[in-house]
C-alpha cells in the first residue's frame, strides 16, 4: 500500500510492563476467536455491522513529518486548555501543558509514557470496566491494538480550572486507530477534558476507542467528546463512567462526522449520592449512521441519573438510541431519567429510539420518553416575521434544537466553543 | 408614504372568509387604532399583511409604500419594513435572545457583511435598559420562561432594534397588568415617530389611554365599519360593540353580518 502521507514501517513498538503485553496478547486471542455480533443480538438491532469490519482496515502507520506539521496547526481544540496532547495515526506527534499541573500532582501523560513510569496505577484502572452495551470482539480489538491515548490522574481534592484536552487525527486509508482515554479523578478532584476526534484528507479509516472515566467520592468529571471524522470513516467509541460515592459525572458527545459512527456510554453509580448526566447532539446528514447505545446502571441508593440525547437528521440519515435504565435491588430512591428528541428534517431520514427500563428496587423516580418531530412551524413563521429566510430560520432552529444539549455543560468558555463548532456544522443547510 | 389595505378578502386555507374587503390606510407618522369583538378579524388581519402561511389571500391586495407585499414571503415582508408584534410571542427552545434578534440585523445586510457586535450589543442594552430589561435576558432562550408582560416587552425591544417601517401590534395588552401596561406603552411611545407607521389592534379602549391613536377604526365582520378620531374608542368603551352592530343591522350588510 502506498500512501504518501504515511511513514512506509512504523518504528519499533517501546516497551511496556509485562501485564501490558501479556494483556495484549491475550486480547488478541479473544479477538480471533471471538464472533461478531449480530443483528439478531439486542445491543446491535438495527446496526450496519458491515461498516465496522475490523478486517478491512490494518493498524495505522505513523505520517510523515511534513503532514504532522500540518496538522499540528490545526489543532488547536479549545484555545484556553491547560494541555493538549496531539495524536496523529496514534503517534504522539505534540505535547504542551501547564507548568503548574505538576506541581499539584496532577499525571497527565501519553498512555504509552504513562505505562512505563506509572505502570502500577495505570493497571489498577486500565480497561477494568465491562461495557455491556458493546461487544467483547471490539473491545478485544481496541485493547489488543491500542498504542496511544491520555491517561490523567488528579490527586484527591485537586480542582483544575480549565479543561485539558487531547487531538486524535487518522490519516492515509484504510487504516485502523485505537484512542483511549483513561481518567481517574481521586476524592473531591474536579477536572474537565475534551476529545477532539478528527480527520486528515478523504480516507475510509476505522477507530475503535475506549474512553474510561473513574470518578472518586465527591468528584466532578465532565468529558466530552467532539467527534468530527471524515465522512469515510467508520467509528467505534465505548465508554465506561464508573462514579463512586457523592461523585459526580458528565459526558457530553457532539457527534458530527463519519459514515458510520457508534457510540457506548455506560454509566454505573456504584456509590449512594452518585450522578450522571450523559448528554448528546448528534447532526446527521447525506447517509450518515449513528448508532447510540446506553446504559444507566443504579447500584446504590439516592443515585441520579439523567440522560438527553437529541438528533437532527438530514437527508437519508439514519440513527439509533437504544437505552436502559437498570435499577438494581439495593438501589433506592434512585432517580433515573432518559430523553430522546429526534428533529427530523427530512421525510427519508430514519430516527429509531429503544427506550427501556429494568427496576428492580422499590421506591424510584424513573422516566424515559422519546419524541420525534418536525420544525415547528410557529416557530418558523416567528423568525420569519422578524426578517430571517426560511433557510436560515430552519438553521437557527436546528440550533437552538440542539444547543439545549450543550447548555447543561456548566464549563461557559468550553461550551461556546462547542456552540461554534455547532454552527459551523450546520453551515451547509 | 403609506400602508395601504385594499379590498381585502382573505381566509383560512379551505375555510371561510374572514376578511371580506378591508380597506385601510396607515400613514407614515401616524398611530391607528382598530378596534372590534371577538371574531371580527382583527389577528387575522395581523396574520395575513405579515404572510402566515395558515391564511389565503383570495383578493385584494397589501401595498407597503407602493410595493405589493402579498406575493413576498414573511421574511421579505419584513426586510422590506413590516413589523409584527405577537399577540402570542413564540418560545424558541435553545435560541438566545441576543443571537435571535442578531440574526434578524444579520438577515437585513448585504451578502458579506458582517453586523458589528460591538456596536449591536451596544444598541441592544441601549433599548433593553429603556424597556426595563435585566441584562440576563440576552442569554436566555427566546421567550421561553418569560412572564406575559416580558413577552411583550420583547417584542417592543424586536421592533425597536429591527426599527420597521410600518409596525402592527396584534393585542399588545392582552395578559398585561397595569404596570406591565404603561412599561410596554412608554416602549411604544418613544418609537413613534414621522418615519414610522403604526396600527394598534386590541379589544379593549384600556391600552389607547397609553398609546394616544390619531385615528381609530371599528372591524367587525372583517371589515372597517366606521372610523372617526379618538373619540371613537371611548364611545365604543362606553356603549360596547353591540351598538355598533345595531346601528350595523339598518345598513345594507345586516344579513351578512347577522351571520358573524
Amino acid at each position: 500500500m502506498s500512501d504518501t502521507f504515511l511513514q512506509d514501517a512504523p518504528p519499533a513498538p517501546t516497551a511496556a510492563p509485562e501485564w501490558f503485553v501479556t494483556a495484549q496478547r491475550d486480547a488478541a486471542k479473544r479477538f480471533e476467536s471471538l464472533p461478531m455480533p449480530s443483528r439478531r443480538d439486542e445491543s446491535w438491532r438495527f446496526s450496519n455491522l458491515k461498516a465496522l469490519d475490523p478486517l478491512d482496515f490494518t493498524q495505522a502507520r505513523p505520517v510523515v513529518q511534513e503532514l504532522a506539521e500540518q496538522l499540528l496547526a490545526d489543532s488547536v481544540g479549545f484555545e484556553a486548555a491547560l494541555a493538549t496532547l496531539v495524536f496523529a495515526n496514534d503517534r504522539l506527534i505534540a505535547k504542551r501543558a501547564d507548568e503548574h499541573l505538576a506541581t499539584q500532582g496532577v499525571i497527565w501523560l501519553p498512555l504509552e509514557e504513562a505505562l512505563n513510569t506509572h505502570s502500577e496505577l495505570v493497571h489498577r484502572h486500565f480497561m477494568r470496566s465491562e461495557s455491556s452495551v458493546g461487544t467483547p470482539k471490539l473491545l478485544a480489538h481496541h485493547q489488543a491494538s491500542v498504542r496511544a491515548g491520555t491517561f490523567l490522574y488528579v490527586p484527591q481534592g485537586v480542582r483544575l480550572s480549565a479543561p485539558l484536552q487531547a487531538v486524535h487525527w487518522a490519516a492515509g486509508s484504510g487504516q485502523a486507530i485505537f484512542p483511549h482515554t483513561l481518567i481517574v479523578a481521586e476524592e473531591g478532584s474536579a477536572v474537565t477534558f475534551v476529545d477532539w476526534f478528527k480527520s486528515s484528507g478523504e480516507g475510509r479509516n476505522m477507530a475503535c476507542g475506549v474512553n474510561d472515566l473513574h470518578v472518586g467520592p465527591d468528584a466532578t468529571v465532565h468529558y466530552v467528546s467532539v467527534q468530527e471524522w471524515n465522512r469515510q470513516t467508520a467509528a467505534q467509541q465505548s465508554n465506561t463512567t464508573a462514579i463512586a460515592h457523592g461523585g459526580s459525572a458528565i459526558n457530553l458527545g457532539l457527534h458530527l462526522g463519519g459514515v458510520f459512527a457508534r457510540s457506548e456510554s455506560v454509566s454505573r453509580l456504584n456509590g449512594s449520592g452518585a450522578r450522571s448526566e450523559m448528554l448528546a447532539a448528534t447532526v446527521a446528514d447525506g447517509a450518515q449512521e449513528f448508532d447510540q447505545r446506553t446504559l444507566q446502571d443504579h447500584r446504590s441508593p439516592d443515585t441520579w441519573s439523567d440522560l438527553l440525547y437529541k438528533n437532527a437528521l438530514y437527508d437519508t440519515a439514519k440513527t439509533i438510541v437504544s437505552g436502559l435504565i437498570r435499577v438494581e435491588p439495593q438501589a433506592h430512591h434512585t432517580d433515573a431519567y432518559q430523553k430522546v428528541r429526534n428533529l427530523v428534517l427530512s421525510a427519508e431520514a430514519e430516527a429509531n429510539s429503544l427506550p427501556g427500563l429494568e427496576i428492580l428496587a422499590d421506591q424510584v423516580r424513573c422516566s424515559h420518553g422519546a419524541t420525534t418531530g418536525e420544525i415547528n412551524p410557529e416557530e418558523l413563521f416567528y423568525m420569519q416575521a422578524r426578517g430571517i429566510s426560511e433557510k436560515d430560520a430552519y438553521r437557527l432552529i436546528t440550533f437552538g434544537f440542539l444547543n439545549e444539549v450543550l447548555e447543561r455543560l456548566p464549563d461557559e468558555a468550553l461550551r461556546e466553543k462547542l456552540q461554534q463548532t455547532l454552527r459551523a456544522r450546520l453551515q451547509g443547510h | 408614504m403609506s400602508l395601504v389595505i385594499h379590498n381585502l378578502h382573505a381566509r383560512v386555507a379551505g375555510g371561510q372568509e374572514i376578511l371580506r374587503g378591508l380597506n385601510l390606510e396607515v400613514q407614515k407618522g401616524s398611530v391607528h387604532a382598530i378596534m372590534g369583538p371577538n371574531g371580527s378579524g382583527k389577528s387575522t388581519l395581523s396574520k395575513v399583511i405579515s404572510g402566515h402561511p395558515d391564511y389565503e389571500v383570495t383578493s385584494g391586495e397589501v401595498l407597503l409604500d407602493g410595493v405589493d407585499v402579498l406575493a413576498m414571503e414573511p421574511d421579505a415582508r419584513a426586510r422590506a419594513g413590516l413589523f409584527l408584534a405577537f399577540q402570542y410571542p413564540v418560545e424558541i427552545p435553545g435560541v438566545s435572545n441576543a443571537n435571535f434578534i442578531r440574526a434578524a440585523l444579520q438577515a437585513r445586510l448585504k451578502d458579506g457583511e458582517e453586523l458589528d457586535a460591538v456596536d449591536y450589543y451596544g444598541d441592544l442594552y441601549k433599548e433593553m435598559d429603556k424597556l426595563e430589561i435585566p441584562r440576563t435576558f440576552t442569554s436566555r432562550s427566546v421567550n421561553e420562561g418569560f412572564s406575559g408582560g416580558e413577552k411583550k416587552r420583547n417584542e417592543v425591544l424586536q421592533m425597536a432594534m429591527l426599527k420597521p417601517a410600518y409596525a402592527i401590534l396584534d393585542e399588545t395588552d392582552s395578559g398585561l397588568d397595569i404596570d406591565a401596561l404603561k412599561v410596554v406603552a412608554a416602549g411604544v411611545n418613544a418609537l413613534r415617530s414621522p418615519s414610522v407607521g403604526m396600527l394598534v389592534i386590541t379589544h379593549y379602549q384600556r391600552l389607547l389611554d397609553y398609546i394616544a391613536p390619531d385615528v381609530v377604526h371599528v372591524l367587525v365582520g372583517g371589515r372597517i365599519v366606521r372610523s372617526a378620531g379618538p373619540e371613537l374608542a371611548y364611545e365604543l368603551e362606553s356603549k360596547g360593540y353591540d351598538w355598533i352592530k345595531e346601528t350595523l343591522t339598518e345598513d345594507a350588510h345586516a344579513v351578512e353580518l347577522a351571520s358573524v
